[in-house]
């Protein structure tokens, strides 16, 4: 039987691009109002913040400091160690106080390196600005991608995925449609909504910017049809304010703007590459092996602003919601901000607030303390009350009703992946695609057995990882022993053929008066350093071999 | 401030085992009720001591492997699975026949396989099986519909004769209760009868038994709604059904006078209730929308062969059971392509 055909074209009155509908998703209530009444407030600067080295997908920035040092705003504080990773600059002056472990946002709860910045208050960029490049609107792609790696930026949806590794190019592949993804279909969550309205010109100017670096036949900017005022603004930064007309996405200047149905998770940049175009990016590949290259909103406004005023990423807009917080709001914030701070801006904790959630009800996770800092993946503060979320009931045993099923964007099957990743048969679980999940939740969401699916496949992905890692390094160690011996064994010969030819050397050298000794001890000589050159080279290897575990592509 | 750590997502279920349940209970009442009025109340009593039985074997398994027993018995599973046992036993049948079926399944067909979620045959019908090839007797002998019956029971009278055995004064079984119209289609077929001939007792109505054929209607109802909540998958009832019906036409095309008509097959015995509350039963249905469909396929083939030319009048309790065995199967090949894979690739870390 062949599968269900995905193409189902939504029909409307005005000719618009065909949308597709992924398999799954829910439909969930926004609860975005209630944090989108009042403008984005910037934050007075807090007097100590807190930069943790890896704010991002990939391997930890190397810090270029040193504790006592006075630094710059915007001066560059540690730099992206290999491929995927991302530079750290300060949000402000000040001084460096320590560099060391503290409490960082992530689900482990651990604490991680991180630079402590005493600031000054004094907020001044000294002479560290990045360079404004003035012909932005013909930037080429090497140059674009070096402002990005060099200003620290990293996706801002969320996943924090270190943006240059995103743009640079894949094989053959010609990038035919540039995505910047406005959904934000996570409830609660209206940062990127409130950085449309209020900085709707930046994220135009961001996808320009984009759009002339990769020189792709298209541009789509996909909002969910849930924020009008953002598709508005961004409508006006486009065409000016008399384009209006809300039944369109005519292309202008080489941009679309598409209203999307509001259907969780469109913003999953997967799931968002297939409503705009109809590609699926392979489960194992990026975007860019169907020609997609896709960037959050935010990531295009901190491109507009690295690339034309020299501003490293150094400053992010969070919404603090939910039941538990007074006063609902989007803040501005630097990097490196306690949450606490956002908190309070916020008017405080109600009496009733329970949990604390970075990120959205979705994908989020749970913090213990509001000590932890903002960093570059924070988009949002979810303080909820019991009421509001309440705690899950008992887990029991899964009774295969196949909600799951009905509701995974992947097309995966959780109960049968729950199966394999409780009994630890990892094979299995990778013969079911389990890293084509994408952790969005549905599954668990809708599990009548309240079965914390999300955590089984977090649990078995980390596993197989994990192995796969021990799998390399005893793998390497294997190299490096072999590589030893046959290195000694060479040597061996090597000696014994010397001495063989010395000894022959000597035999003919009476007979042979006619050869000049000191030439043959030139000649040994020589190839003594010959033989030591190949020996150390070969024995280079290893080192060489012990890097290969990251990814050197660029 | 600190605050507890839970895992994603925060946003609390809409559904939960006991909610479902529940709903399958509401979507069965209709039926009882019908079930009730024309064959009796002995079909409550039935629906009273398997529910108390399956209870109490539920909270004795629980104690004995140690596990809580709250949630376990809040979730009505073992509920719904005994009232599904009980409507269907005849109504007469005696009090230690229900018991055994039901405590049958629930020991051996529930918790022996680890419990709810874990057992690959349906119990409800494990538990009919059992006392069918026990009792095949007391089993056969279903109580007159009340459109034909010159005697009504009270509920009293119900009471004596299924927990004692007696009946009220004056009255034999055999003017009480009669065979089932699958049952007297296959018998009077073996005598050479035609279907016509058969069907010319007032015994029968319009599509099938008088009674049986407008307690199947409330069935169908109750099983639309579950249907429409979304409570079951369409597909199963869909396939159970069609392949059933689709089968039935084409032999009944083929020889009227052998070979009932789909409407009758349809609306006689368990067809309905077993497409719409039993081949649903999602611990032991298909997972996959694909191999739901074929799932339930599978069952309605099997109740038309065993009905025609199997050794029982009626089959849903065998197909059920024989293609329960065969989910695990179908699940298997019948699985979704993984977005963004192709067939038969698998995951590289
Ligand atoms: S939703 Fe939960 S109970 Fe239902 S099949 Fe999936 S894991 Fe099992
Ligand atoms: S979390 Fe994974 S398995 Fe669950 S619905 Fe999302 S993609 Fe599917």
């Amino acid at each position: 039987m062949p599968p269900t055909p995905r193409h189902h074209a939504l029909s409307t009155a005005t000719p618009r691009i065909p949308l597709h509908r992924f398999h799954g998703g829910l439909h969930l209530e926004g609860h975005k109002a209630v944090s989108t009444q009042d403008p984005i407030l910037r934050l007075p600067l807090p007097e100590r913040l807190i930069l943790p080295l890896r704010q991002h997908i990939g391997e930890a920035a190397e810090p270029l400091v040193k504790p006592g040092e006075r630094v710059f705003k915007g001066q560059i504080l540690a730099r992206g160690g290999s491929f995927v990773s991302a530079a750290l600059h300060a949000p402000t002056s000040g001084r460096v106080a320590a560099i060391g472990d503290y409490p960082v946002p992530h689900p482990s709860g651990l604490s991680a390196h991180c630079i402590v910045l005493e600031c000054d208050g004094e907020d001044d960029w000294g002479e560290h600005r990045l360079p404004p490049i003035e012909d932005h609107h013909d930037l080429d792609p090497v140059r674009l991608r070096a402002r990005v790696r060099e200003a620290g930026i990293v996706g801002m949806g969320g996943a924090a995925f270190p943006t240059a590794v995103k743009l640079a190019p894949r094989g053959e592949q010609r990038i035919h449609t540039l995505i910047l993804n406005g959904a934000e279909c996570e409830p609660y969550i209206s940062c990127d909504d409130m950085l449309m309205r209020e900085h709707a010109t930046q994220v135009i100017e961001g996808a320009k910017i984009l759009r002339h670096a990769l020189k792709p036949e298209r541009c789509l900017i996909g909002i969910e049809d849930d924020k009008p005022q953002a598709i508005a603004a961004l409508r006006a930064a486009l065409a000016g304010p008399e384009y209006n007309d809300a039944n369109t996405d005519e292309e202008i200047d080489g941009i679309r703007i598409v209203p999307l149905p509001a259907h969780y998770p469109t913003g999953g940049e997967r799931q968002l590459i297939y409503v705009l175009t109809g590609l699926e990016v392979p489960a194992q590949g990026l975007p860019a092996d169907v020609g997609v290259v896709c960037q959050n909103v935010g990531t295009a406004a901190a491109v507009y602003r690295a690339v034309t005023l020299g501003e490293p990423l150094i400053s992010r807009i969070v919404t603090v919601t939910g039941g538990g917080i007074a006063h609902p709001r989007n803040v501005e914030v630097p990097l490196g901000t306690p949450v606490a701070t956002l908190v309070e801006a916020a008017g405080g904790y109600t009496h009733q607030v329970s949990r604390l959630i970075l990120g959205g009800p979705m994908m989020g996770f749970t913090i213990a303390s509001d000590e932890v800092p903002i960093v570059k993946g924070s988009n949002c503060v979810l303080a909820v009350t019991a009421d509001e979320l309440p705690a899950r009931g008992p887990t029991l045993p899964c009774i295969r009703c196949g909600e799951c099923v009905r509701v995974c964007p992947a097309d995966l099957l959780p109960q049968q992946l729950y199966w394999y990743a409780r009994a630890q048969d990892f094979d299995q679980a990778q013969n079911h695609h389990l890293f084509a999940c994408i952790e969005c939740g549905c599954c668990a969401y809708v599990c009548p057995s309240n079965i914390p699916l999300v955590q089984y496949f977090r649990f078995a992905k980390n596993e197989i990882w994990s192995q796969e890692r021990e799998r390399h390094k005893s793998d390497l160690a294997r190299r490096r022993h072999e590589f030893r011996q046959e290195r000694m064994a060479r040597e061996e010969r090597e000696k014994a053929e010397r001495l063989a030819k010395k000894k022959a050397a000597l035999e003919t050298a009476p007979a042979g008066a006619d050869e000049d000794p000191k030439k043959a001890a030139i000649q040994a000589a020589l190839e003594r350093v010959r033989a030591r050159k190949a020996a150390d080279e070969g024995g280079e290897t290893p080192t060489d071999a012990g890097d290969a575990g990251r990814t050197h592509q660029d | 401030m600190r605050f507890p750590t839970v895992t994603s997502p925060h946003l609390t279920p809409p559904h939960s085992v006991g909610r479902v349940m529940t709903q399958v209970i509401l979507a069965l009442i209709p039926a009882t009720i019908a079930a009730t009025w024309y064959f009796g109340w002995g079909v409550l009593i039935n629906i009273g001591i398997a529910v108390t039985t399956a209870l109490a074997c539920e909270a004795v398994m629980l104690t004995l492997r140690r596990r809580p027993l709250p949630p376990a018995l809040g979730d009505l599973s073992a509920v719904v699975a005994a009232w599904l046992f009980a409507l269907t036993l005849p109504p007469l049948v005696p009090w230690w026949i229900a018991v055994i079926g039901i405590a049958f399944a629930m020991v051996f067909a529930k918790h022996l396989y680890g419990g709810l979620g874990y057992n690959p045959f349906n119990p409800a019908m494990v538990g009919f099986v059992v006392v069918l090839l026990s009792f095949p007797r007391e089993l056969s002998l279903w109580t007159i519909p009340a459109v034909l019956a010159e005697q009504r029971l009270g509920f009293t009278d119900y009471l004596n004769a299924i927990f004692l055995g007696h009946l009220p004064a004056g009255l034999t079984w055999d003017a009480l209760t009669s065979a089932t119209p699958l049952d007297r289609v296959r018998t009077e077929l073996g005598m050479n009868r035609t279907l016509d001939e058969i069907r010319e007792n007032p015994f029968f109505g319009d599509f099938s038994g008088r009674g049986w054929e407008w307690v199947g209607n409330w069935y169908l109802l109750g099983g639309l709604w579950l249907a429409y909540r979304r409570v079951i998958d369409w597909r199963i009832p869909l396939a159970v059904l069609l392949s059933l019906c689709a089968l039935a036409a084409a032999f009944h095309l083929f020889d009227p006078g052998r070979f009932a008509s789909p409407a009758f097959h349809l609306f006689s015995g368990a067809a309905i209730v077993g497409a719409f509350f039993i081949a649903t039963d999602p611990v032991t249905a298909s997972t996959t929308p694909r191999g739901r469909l074929i799932y339930g396929a599978g069952i309605g083939v099997l109740i038309y062969v065993i009905r025609t030319w199997g050794g029982y009048a009626e089959g849903v309790a065998f197909a059920v059971l024989l293609m329960n065995m065969a989910a695990p199967t179908i699940d298997h090949y019948t699985r979704p392509r993984v977005f963004g894979t192709r067939r038969g690739e698998r995951d590289a870390p």
